[in-house]
C-alpha cells in the first residue's frame, strides 16, 4: 500500500518516518515545489520520496492530511476521488467547540473515502506510537478497515469511534484530545466524550 | 555529536505573574519590577543571558520586553539580554530592530534578539493581523530582519508592510546575535539556516533527543547555503531547588494550573500525575529538579543535540517572587558549575 502524507511541517515528517519504518513506501508533499521540503525528507523522514502534492497523491491508496486546516481549502480536490484520506487536521486555534472537521473535508473531497484520525494526539507523544490508543471514525467500512491496519502496523493501537460524524469525539475541547493513551483508558475518556455531547 | 568551545547557559522568563505567600497575585506593576531583580541577580550568580518572552495577556503581563531588559541592563554589566521570543510576524521589522539595537547600545553591545512566529498568538487579534497568514507573515518579516540586520541601506518589497527604497535604518550599533526559536517546525529550522539566524530549539514536551535531527538539518542546510556553522541552543521549562521532591511539589500545582488552562485555547492535553512524572524524568522536557538531576539532564540534552546553548525557562503562574530568587540563585551557583564539568 502506498503512503502519501500531505505536510511537511510539526506533523507529516513524524507520520511519514513511522510509515517509511513499518515497511511502507511513502512519499511526502508540502505546499508547491518539492525541492523545497527535500532536505527536511532527507533528514527528517529518510526514505519518504518528496514530490508535488498532485503526483503523491496520484500514486498513493492512502493520503494523510497533515497540512494547516487553512491550507485545506487550497487543495485540488478532484484528485483525492477513489482514494483512502486520513484527516489530521484540526481547527487553530481550538473552536469554542468541536466542527467536525472530517465532515468539511469529505463534502469538499467529493468521491474520497475520508476517516478522522491522528488528530487527537500530540506529534511528540506519536514517537514511539507505543500501542497508544487512535480513535478512528469513518463512514466506508473498508476505508475504516484500511486505516485500522494502517494504524496497528505503525504501531498504534486503533479504536473505532462511528461514523464521520463521531470524529467530533477527538477534536479540541473533548477530553480525548492530547490524551496519550492505551485503549483503556481511551475507551473511559471516549465515554465521558459521548456523555458530554 | 559534539558542543562547541563556548558554551553558554541563560534563564527565560515570560513574566508570570508572581504571588505571594498568601497566593494572592501580584500587581503587573511589581512583577515587572521583580522581573527586573531576578535579571539582575541572574548577572550576579554568573550566567551568560537573561531573556523575556513577549506576551499580552493577564497572567502575563510583559508586553515590552525591551523596556525592562534595558532596566536590567543599567544595573548590570556583564549578562547579555534579549527576548525570549520577539514575536515577529505581529510586529515591524524595523521597530524591532530599532528597539533591539537601542538595547545594544545602552547595554555596551549585550543585546540578543531571539525571534518567533508565536506559539501563544494573543498578539495576532491584537495588533489585527489574521492567524491565516501565520506562515507568510513570519517569512516575510524574518527576511526583512535578516537584511537589515546586515547593516547598509535596505531596499524591500513584500505583502506585509510598506515597502523601503535605499532605507538607512538606524541606530547603527555593533552587530548583536539574533536566533530563531523553532517549536517543531522543520521550515522554521530552513529558514533560520537560509538567514544565518542561530538556532534556538524550544522543547516544552516530550523526549528532548528527538530533536536531533533538526539540529543534523540546520547543520546540513548551513553549509547547503554557504554559511558558516552557527550555535544550537535550547530553551526549555524548569524549577530548581534543594531536592527533586521539593522542586518537583513546587512546580506541580502551577505547571497544572498554567498548562491546564492554556491547553484549552491552545490545543494540549490537561497534564496528570502520570504525565507529569514522565516530564520531569530522564525522558521528559521539564527540567525540574535538584542542582544535580537538572544539571545531568542538561548535559545528557546538550550533547545529544550538539547545543552550545541552555536556556532554561524558570517561573510558573503563581509560584513566588522569592522562589523563583532561590531557582535562580541554585542555577547560577550550582547546576551551571556542574553541567560544564559533565561538558568539559
Amino acid at each position: 500500500m502506498q503512503i502519501a502524507v500531505l505536510g511537511a511541517g510539526h506533523v507529516g515528517p513524524v507520520i511519514a518516518r513511522l510509515a517509511v519504518a513499518a515497511g511502507y513506501p511513502v512519499s511526502i508533499a508540502g505546499s508547491g515545489d518539492p525541492a523545497r521540503i527535500a532536505m527536511i525528507a532527507e533528514f527528517l523522514a529518510p526514505g519518504a520520496v518528496p514530490l508535488s502534492a498532485s503526483a503523491a497523491v496520484a500514486d498513493a491508496d492512502l493520503v494523510v492530511l497533515a497540512i494547516p486546516w487553512h491550507r485545506f481549502g487550497t487543495l485540488e480536490p478532484g484528485m483525492f476521488a477513489g482514494k483512502v484520506v486520513v484527516d489530521a487536521m484540526n481547527h487553530w486555534p481550538p473552536a469554542a467547540e468541536p466542527l467536525g472537521t472530517s465532515e468539511e473535508v469529505a463534502a469538499r473531497l467529493a468521491g474520497a473515502h475520508v476517516v478522522k484520525t491522528l488528530n487527537h494526539i500530540a506529534y511528540q507523544d506519536m514517537e514511539p506510537a507505543a500501542g497508544r490508543a487512535l480513535g478512528v471514525a469513518g463512514d466506508s467500512p473498508s476505508a475504516v478497515r484500511a486505516v485500522v491496519e494502517f494504524l496497528a502496523r505503525i504501531g498504534f493501537d486503533p479504536v473505532p469511534v462511528g461514523p464521520l460524524p463521531a470524529g467530533r469525539l477527538l477534536e479540541p475541547g473533548s477530553p480525548v484530545f492530547g490524551a496519550a493513551v492505551r485503549r483503556q483508558e481511551f475507551e473511559q475518556l471516549e465515554k465521558f466524550a459521548k456523555e458530554q455531547s | 555529536m559534539t558542543t562547541t568551545s563556548t558554551t553558554t547557559f541563560g534563564l527565560d522568563t515570560f513574566g508570570d505573574v508572581t504571588h505571594d505567600a498568601s497566593g494572592t497575585p501580584l500587581t503587573h506593576a511589581q512583577t515587572i519590577r521583580n522581573v527586573v531583580e531576578e535579571g539582575v541577580l541572574a548577572d550576579q550568580v554568573g550566567l551568560d543571558f537573561f531573556g523575556i518572552g513577549e506576551h499580552h495577556t493577564p497572567d502575563m503581563p510583559l508586553s515590552a520586553a525591551d523596556v525592562v531588559l534595558a532596566a536590567i541592563a543599567a544595573r548590570t554589566s556583564r549578562i547579555h539580554l534579549g527576548s525570549a521570543v520577539t514575536v515577529l510576524s505581529s510586529d515591524d521589522p524595523v521597530r524591532v530592530f530599532q528597539r533591539f539595537s537601542t538595547l545594544n547600545a545602552v547595554s555596551d553591545g549585550r543585546a540578543e534578539i531571539i525571534l518567533g512566529r508565536g506559539s501563544s498568538v494573543d498578539s495576532f487579534p491584537l495588533f489585527g493581523y489574521d492567524l491565516a497568514d501565520y506562515e507568510d507573515l513570519f517569512e516575510e518579516k524574518t527576511q526583512l530582519f535578516a537584511e537589515i540586520l546586515s547593516g547598509g541601506p535596505v531596499t524591500w518589497q513584500g505583502k506585509t508592510r510598506a515597502p523601503l527604497h535605499e532605507q538607512d535604518v538606524v541606530p547603527h550599533t555593533e552587530p548583536f546575535p539574533a536566533w530563531i526559536g523553532v517549536g517543531g517546525s522543520p521550515q522554521s529550522v530552513v529558514r533560520a539556516a537560509s538567514h544565518g539566524f542561530s538556532l534556538m530549539l524550544a522543547i516544552i514536551g516530550g523526549n528532548p533527543a528527538r530533536f536531533a535531527p533538526f539540529s543534523e538539518l540546520y547543520a546540513h542546510a548551513l553549509e547547503k547555503f554557504g554559511r558558516a556553522p552557527l550555535p544550537v541552543g535550547v530553551h526549555s521549562p524548569g524549577h530548581v531547588a534543594e531536592t527533586d521532591e521539593q522542586a518537583r511539589e513546587e512546580f506541580w500545582p502551577h505547571y497544572l494550573e498554567v498548562i491546564g488552562r492554556l491547553g484549552k485555547t491552545r490545543g494540549f492535553a490537561t497534564p496528570t500525575p502520570a504525565s507529569y512524572a514522565h516530564e520531569v524524568g530522564p525522558d521528559g522536557a521539564l527540567f525540574v529538579g535538584s542542582p544535580e538531576t537538572v544539571a545531568a539532564k542538561m548535559a545528557r540534552t546538550m550533547k545529544t543535540l550538539g547545543a552550545s546553548r541552555f536556556d532554561l525557562k524558570y517561573g510558573m503562574g503563581g509560584l513566588s517572587h522569592e522562589s523563583l530568587m532561590r531557582t535562580i540563585e541554585l542555577y547560577g551557583t550550582q547546576v551551571v558549575p556542574r553541567v560544564r564539568d559533565l561538558l568539559a
